[in-house]
Formats: C-alpha cells, sequence, structure tokens
C-alpha cells in the first residue's frame, strides 16, 4: 500500500508530508499522481507507539481477548508494537511455547507482537525457565517477566538477573513483596483500605522489591525492569539507582497516572487492580517522575477479563483493567495538557524507550526517510466520553468507562498499512 | 431509606426510631402469641455466605415474628465452587421476587455489590471486616436500656427497686401509657408510674408502633457524654467500624483500645481517641465493649501468645474489678472466654452479653419493620 500524509505536524512542531510505500517512510516527492492521501492538516505524526507491558490472554484464555482482539485494541490506542505478557495457559516458558504465540503474532496480529517469556518454570518463583532457548527460538525473547506474581526469592533473582547477561536480556519484575502484600491484598493500604475492611497493600511491599532488585543489578550488572510503578517510594528508590549508574528502567501504568484509591469505595471490581490504585501523593510522585525520566516508560498493563471473571466479591475478583485504548488520552490528560510533558517527550517515553528497553528493532524510530512507517496520526484536541461498549478489545472491564478523555488517534499505521482508521 | 448497607446510612432520627421500635418489638417477645402482621405477603430471603448461628437465627425469627416468609439460603462456598458468580447467584434468587435479602458473606463491601445489581431491598448481616450495622443497633439498644435503668436508680438513700417488679407480665391495660414510659428522664410528674418503667421492659402496646414516636427530645441525651471503650481486634472487626459510625450520630463518645498491630490503617481519622492503654480508658468508661479475638490471628503473628493478649487487652478480673460505678460490659460474641474477657466478667451483673443477643430480635424486627414496614420503605 503507498499513502501520502499531507500537511502533518511532527513532534518537534515542524511540518511537512509523509509518504508511506513499500512499509517504509520514502521521499514525498517520490508519490506518484492519484496515490491514496490522508489531509493531516491539523494533526500531529508520531512513530507508533510501543506497549511493553499487555496481557492478550491466548492461549488459554480467548473468551477475555485474544492476539487478534488484543492487538485491535492496540492499533485503536496508537501502538504499533505490544509485549505479550507470559501469563497465559500455558504459560510461555518454553521456545516452544514462545514461538507458538509468536505465530500468532504473525498471522493474526494487528501490531506487532514481541513475546516476553517467564522467568521461571510455571511462574513458580522457584526454577529457571528457558531463557536461553526462548531467547534463541524465533521469537528472539530478549524480556523475561513472572508478571502477575514477584519472583521473590532473593538468589533466583540474582540468578536470572546474571543468567541474561549473556544476550543482554532484561527481566521485568511485578514488584510485591509476597509477604507484605499476600494474595489476598487488595487496596491500597491506606485509610480507605481501613475504612471499607478490604486487606491493605502498603506501598512499601513495593519499593522493598524494588530496592533488593536494584541492588542485584548492580550485583549482576544486569538490566532490570520495574513493572507499573506505583509508588513515591520506588520512585525514590529508582531516582538513587539511576544516579549511581545501575541499569534499571521503569514503567507506569496509565491508570496509576489518573486513578486513584477513592475510585474502589462502591466496591466495583472494574477498579481492582494489582499494584492497587493509590493516592493522590503517589500519583502525583509517579508523574513527576514520568516527567522527569525517571519512569522511562508508560506500560498499559492492559489486562482484559471476562466479566464473569470481575463479578465476585471485591477480594476474589481478578485484578487487572483495559489500557490500550485509552494509554495516550490519559497520557495526554494527565501530562501534557498539564504541561508536565511535551510531545518530543512523550515521543520518548511512548515509543522510543520501551522499543530500547524491549531492543525492538524498526519501532520507536524517526519519521523519516528509509524508516519503517509505524506511525500514528492524532488530533490532541479531540475528546469523547469513553464507551466501554465501543472497545476493540474482547473485554469490557474498562476504568475510564463514562469520562470524558481526550481522543486522540485519527489514524495507526504499521509497517506501511493501515490498523485503525477513524 | 431503601437499604441498610452501613451504620452511617442512618440519620439520627432513623436511628432512635429502630430503637425505639424496638422497645416495642421486645415487648412482643413477651406475649404468649408473638406475631404481629406487619410483614404479611412479603419474603425475605436471609442468605448467609458465611457461618452464623446467631446472627442467621434471630433475623428467621424476626422475620417471622412479623409475619414475613422468611427463607434461609445456606449459601457458604456454594457458588464459587460451582463456579457461579456472586453476581449471577443474587440475580437469580432475585428474579424469584424476592422483597429482601438479609446478607451475611466473608468478603467487605459484597452487600454493596449485591444492591447495585438486585431490585429487592438489601440488609447487610455482616460483609468481611467491614460493617456490621444490626450489630451496632443492638449494642446501641443493650447500651441505651442500660443507661435507662441508671437513669431511673434512685439515689443511694433511696430504696433499690424490688426485684419483683422487674417481671412484669404485660396486661393489655397498660398499652395507653406506653409513650411516657419511653423517655429516658423521669419527669416528677411521671412519679407514679416511675417504679414501674425503671424496671426495664417496657410495657406493651396493642397496635404496630409508629416510627416517628421515638424521636423525642429526651432521646438525644441517652448517649450524649457517655464513653465507650471498644477493645480488642479492630482491624478485622466489622463490629468496630458499625459501632463507630453509629456512635458518631447518636453521640456516644467512642475509644479505641488496641495493640498497635490490630490497628486499622488510618484510625486516626475515624474521628475518637485511639490508645493502647486499657487501664487508662478503663477508667473513665461507661461501657466496655471487648471484641473477639480470633485464635488465627495469632498465626499472622499480630501478638506473641494468648497469655500476652490477655494481660494486656483482656478484660481480666482484676479490670473487672477496676471498672468505675455503673459501667456495664458488652461483647458481641461468641466470646473466647480466658483470651479477651475473663470468665468473671463475661458473666458478671453488669454484663450486657445475653440482652444483647435478646436485644437482636427486636431490633432486626425493628430494621425489617422500618424497611419493609410500607412500599416506599418507611423511614425516609
Amino acid at each position: 500500500m503507498s499513502l501520502l500524509i499531507t500537511g502533518a505536524t511532527l513532534a518537534d512542531g515542524t511540518r511537512g508530508d509523509l509518504y508511506v510505500a513499500e512499509g517504509l517512510l520514502a521521499d514525498p516527492a517520490s508519490a506518484p499522481a492519484g496515490v491514496e492521501r490522508i489531509d493531516a492538516d491539523g494533526l500531529l505524526a508520531l512513530p507508533g507507539l510501543v506497549d511493553l507491558h499487555t496481557h492478550l490472554r491466548q492461549p488459554g484464555r480467548e473468551d477475555a481477548e485474544t492476539v487478534a482482539s488484543g492487538t485491535a485494541a492496540a492499533a485503536r490506542g496508537g501502538f504499533t508494537c505490544v509485549h505479550a505478557m507470559a501469563n497465559t495457559d500455558p504459560v510461555t516458558d518454553t521456545a516452544e511455547a514462545a514461538e507458538y504465540v509468536r505465530s500468532l503474532g504473525a498471522s493474526e496480529g494487528h501490531c506487532e507482537v514481541r513475546v516476553v517469556g517467564a522467568v521461571t518454570k510455571g511462574l513458580a518463583g522457584e526454577e529457571l525457565a528457558e531463557l536461553g532457548l526462548m531467547h534463541a527460538s524465533s521469537a528472539a525473547v530478549t524480556m523475561f517477566s513472572d508478571d502477575g506474581r514477584c519472583v521473590g526469592d532473593s538468589l533466583l533473582m540474582r540468578r536470572a538477573l546474571s543468567y541474561v547477561k549473556a544476550f543482554d536480556g532484561v527481566i521485568a519484575q511485578h514488584s510485591q513483596d509476597p509477604r507484605l502484600a499476600g494474595p489476598g491484598a487488595c487496596c491500597h493500604e491506606s485509610e480507605w483500605s481501613g475504612r471499607l475492611g478490604l486487606p491493605g497493600w502498603p506501598s512499601q511491599a513495593e519499593s522493598v522489591i524494588v530496592a533488593r532488585d536494584v541492588q542485584l543489578a548492580e550485583l549482576t550488572d544486569s538490566r532490570v525492569h520495574v513493572c507499573h510503578v506505583s509508588t513515591a517510594e520506588s520512585v525514590d528508590v529508582i531516582r538513587w539507582a539511576k544516579a549511581r549508574g545501575i541499569k534499571v528502567t521503569a514503567e507506569v501504568t496509565p491508570h496509576h497516572l489518573l486513578l486513584d484509591t477513592p475510585l474502589v469505595a462502591g466496591y466495583d471490581t472494574t477498579f481492582k487492580v494489582n499494584p492497587p490504585l493509590r493516592t493522590s501523593e503517589h500519583l502525583e510522585a509517579v508523574r513527576a517522575a514520568l516527567a522527569d525520566g525517571t519512569i522511562d516508560t508508560v506500560g498499559t498493563d492492559h489486562a482484559p477479563h471476562a466479566r464473569q471473571d470481575k463479578d465476585h466479591p471485591f477480594d476474589v475478583a481478578l485484578p487487572g483493567m483495559l489500557g490500550l485504548e485509552q494509554a495516550l488520552s490519559v497520557v495526554i490528560e494527565v501530562m501534557v495538557n498539564t504541561s508536565r510533558m511535551d510531545w518530543p517527550t512523550l515521543v520518548e517515553r511512548m515509543s522510543a524507550a520501551p522499543a530500547r528497553i524491549g531492543k525492538v528493532a524498526g519501532q520507536g524510530r524517526p519519521l523519516v526517510v528509509g524508516e519503517p512507517a509505524n506511525l500514528v496520526l492524532v488530533d490532541s484536541s479531540a475528546r469523547s466520553t469513553v464507551d466501554r461498549d465501543a472497545s476493540r478489545s474482547r473485554a469490557r472491564n474498562n476504568p475510564y468507562h463514562g469520562r470524558d478523555l481526550p481522543d486522540p488517534v485519527v489514524a495507526t499505521i504499521w509497517k506501511g498499512e493501515l490498523t485503525y482508521r477513524r | 431509606m431503601r437499604h441498610l448497607l452501613s451504620a452511617a446510612d442512618l440519620s439520627f432520627a432513623e436511628a432512635t426510631s429502630i430503637l425505639d421500635v424496638a422497645v416495642e418489638m421486645q415487648q412482643v417477645q413477651s406475649r404468649p402469641v408473638k406475631k404481629l402482621p406487619a410483614l404479611r405477603g412479603r419474603t425475605v430471603v436471609n442468605i448467609f455466605f458465611e457461618d452464623s448461628t446467631r446472627t442467621r437465627t434471630s433475623f428467621e425469627i424476626a422475620g417471622k415474628w412479623l409475619s414475613a416468609d422468611t427463607i434461609n439460603v445456606s449459601a457458604k462456598g456454594s457458588s464459587v465452587s460451582k463456579g457461579e458468580s456472586l453476581r449471577d447467584t443474587m440475580m437469580t434468587l432475585d428474579a424469584m421476587g424476592v422483597d429482601a435479602f438479609v446478607i451475611r458473606h466473608s468478603s467487605s463491601g459484597a452487600a454493596a455489590q449485591v444492591a447495585s445489581w438486585v431490585k429487592a431491598q438489601v440488609i447487610n448481616a455482616g460483609d468481611g471486616q467491614h460493617e456490621h450495622p444490626t450489630q451496632a443497633l443492638l449494642d446501641a439498644y443493650a447500651m441505651r436500656q442500660h443507661f435507662r435503668r441508671l437513669a431511673t436508680v434512685p439515689e443511694p438513700q433511696a430504696p433499690i427497686p424490688e426485684p419483683d417488679e422487674g417481671s412484669t407480665t404485660p396486661e393489655p391495660g397498660e398499652g395507653s401509657t406506653t409513650p411516657g414510659s419511653r423517655t429516658t428522664i423521669p419527669e416528677p410528674d411521671e412519679g407514679s408510674t416511675t417504679p414501674r418503667s425503671r424496671t426495664t421492659i417496657p410495657q406493651p402496646q396493642a397496635t404496630i408502633p409508629e416510627p416517628d414516636e421515638g424521636s423525642q427530645a429526651a432521646d438525644k441525651n441517652d448517649f450524649t457524654g457517655k464513653k465507650i471503650a471498644i477493645v480488642g481486634d479492630l482491624l478485622h472487626s466489622r463490629v468496630v467500624r458499625s459501632n463507630v459510625l453509629l456512635q458518631r450520630t447518636l453521640g456516644g463518645q467512642v475509644t479505641l483500645v488496641a495493640p498497635p498491630t490490630l490497628l486499622p490503617t488510618g484510625v486516626e481519622t475515624w474521628g475518637c481517641p485511639v490508645t493502647g492503654d486499657f487501664d487508662a480508658a478503663l477508667a473513665d468508661a461507661d461501657i466496655v465493649m471487648m471484641l473477639r479475638v480470633q485464635r488465627e490471628r495469632m498465626a499472622g503473628g499480630f501478638f506473641p501468645t494468648e497469655r500476652e493478649y490477655a494481660e494486656s487487652y483482656g478484660l481480666t478480673e482484676a479490670r473487672l474489678a477496676a471498672l468505675k460505678p455503673g459501667a456495664a460490659i458488652c461483647h458481641p460474641g461468641p466470646m473466647n472466654r480466658g483470651v479477651e474477657i475473663s470468665s468473671a466478667a463475661a458473666d458478671a451483673a453488669n454484663s450486657l452479653v445475653l440482652e444483647q443477643v435478646a436485644a437482636g430480635v427486636a431490633v432486626r424486627m425493628s430494621v425489617l419493620y422500618h424497611l419493609l414496614g410500607s412500599d416506599e420503605g418507611a423511614l425516609k
């Protein structure tokens, strides 16, 4: 497909035409007459977004999400690459399992699907999964995570960090001290957990693991990535570690940027997520950290669930909420519209940085001639009321339902093909 | 009021009305025929996802004595083990045309969730570690009866009322004097009736009482200035949360006593003093409410041993002796004798424990009557 995008504004404020041909960006002067055009006057053209943290649920829970539906939601949200987490059924803990997910992405994906492998067999936290074979497979796994569970054993975490250093892999940790925040913990430990009688999840249950892991990363001279940073204390630890030169990167979810603990006061399980929604001082801390680069990227932790898994009492319902379709909306609302962040920084956080962390060639690249045509056209002033039933995801656990938010994505182009067009 | 999910749902007038009508309901219990026709034709389903003998039985009796069709469903583990969601379980029962659910669940918030799904009215009979509003109401009822007895006890030089006045088998003709007996502070001109009202069991009334009869100014004095110490496992207790919220409305001054490991996060925002010094709190308490300490908490390392807990936070014989004159003891049950409460305290003359149990039926009759007594719900 060939496509001429005219009059687009780039993140740095310059304007120009973009010519998409054969999956690459080509010289607009070479576009033939009569080529299909998109009038991008007044629109921003940004590199396609990259998500390091996506639950696509396939194989195992295709009633909640599939690679096809999840990546369609990703395209709707402006993403051209997602990282499929390993906590599927079966778990992605072998080369064969990784290759299966990769092949699903290749055949059914509406964006690039990179495979995240498990750190430990069956996510059990006891023995290392076949990290090297997953890396050597056609899935070329470089990021490993037991996400949903924390690698709690310090020695095992040390070994994992050390082992993946051989191929410059990265361990993405779900930081949750399994004793300080046990399986029942479902509400940020605060005045709210106390009043609501919900088992608390203190912010320090996150930061003590972050503090341990950055020191293990220093010990092993390896890379650790902190998933879904949700607390001010974790931000402080990461800031300290980066100043020390430790190879740590971190992500924050859209929901931890926007949504706060009081939302759970009605026991609506849509708002049950792990780590839990935090209080305003933590929201302010993660916003500031995303602005100054202490937090490198936005990871959606898009976690679709079937309705029947949410229609339980609060402490029993599965944790998790959707994120792909509204991630950019939330970042614009919380970071750009408040002047915390400019557009080039947004591109760094949502495209370039995650592509570097995940070592994804061809993603997160500047929009210049010769680069892969992965881009999103954005109307930064458009707004709408979120309707969960309009989602491309199979699931409806959308925490933004009914909220007025930016609705920026006009078109998404992946490898030169339109994957979403308003 | 459509549902009773939290003690905070109740205004002063509503809470007082529930307590006042409960007085009348308790009179019914001393009749040979206990049944009132108030809720004839209404269907109340008591659905208990968690075991409870006393709460379920008292709700069942309360419903039956009001002539409601009362059905008990023991749902412990049933839906989850069958893979059915809470929503589906409740929607299924709701589709049968039930008027009200009385729900007990081990998860905080379950009653509120159910109320958001079903057409029927919902009464929270205990949700996890969150609330148990009818327990707080029956606690308030027992405390109020106690305060009123004290208020009517003559000065020390006056004679103690004869015990036989307390038995008061109901006499139909006395119904007409009832409104006067409901006020707490004896008026001089009521002197002639005082000896009878002093004996605590109010006179029976032939008709269903009007809820608004209770909102008399004198009721405001029942809890004002009264000091209530609530002691024990505050972290896991739904009873304490409902009591704090109800007393905020009724005017009692609650002091919370617990080891720091059993304090809920943010308890300092609850508007009552918090202390680890039981003996200090004991000294000026009018009511000491002991909370059950579940033995499994010890495995969680909340305190070292039962012995240490009893010594520091239990109502021991020594602490029983240190209570100020006129102070009374409450416990929501079931009691761990020898842990949070000594047998001497549990069985003491100033223990209201059995009175609390007896009040349970009357208070729950009153709650059912207030919520279901008319199409709109009797409380506004």
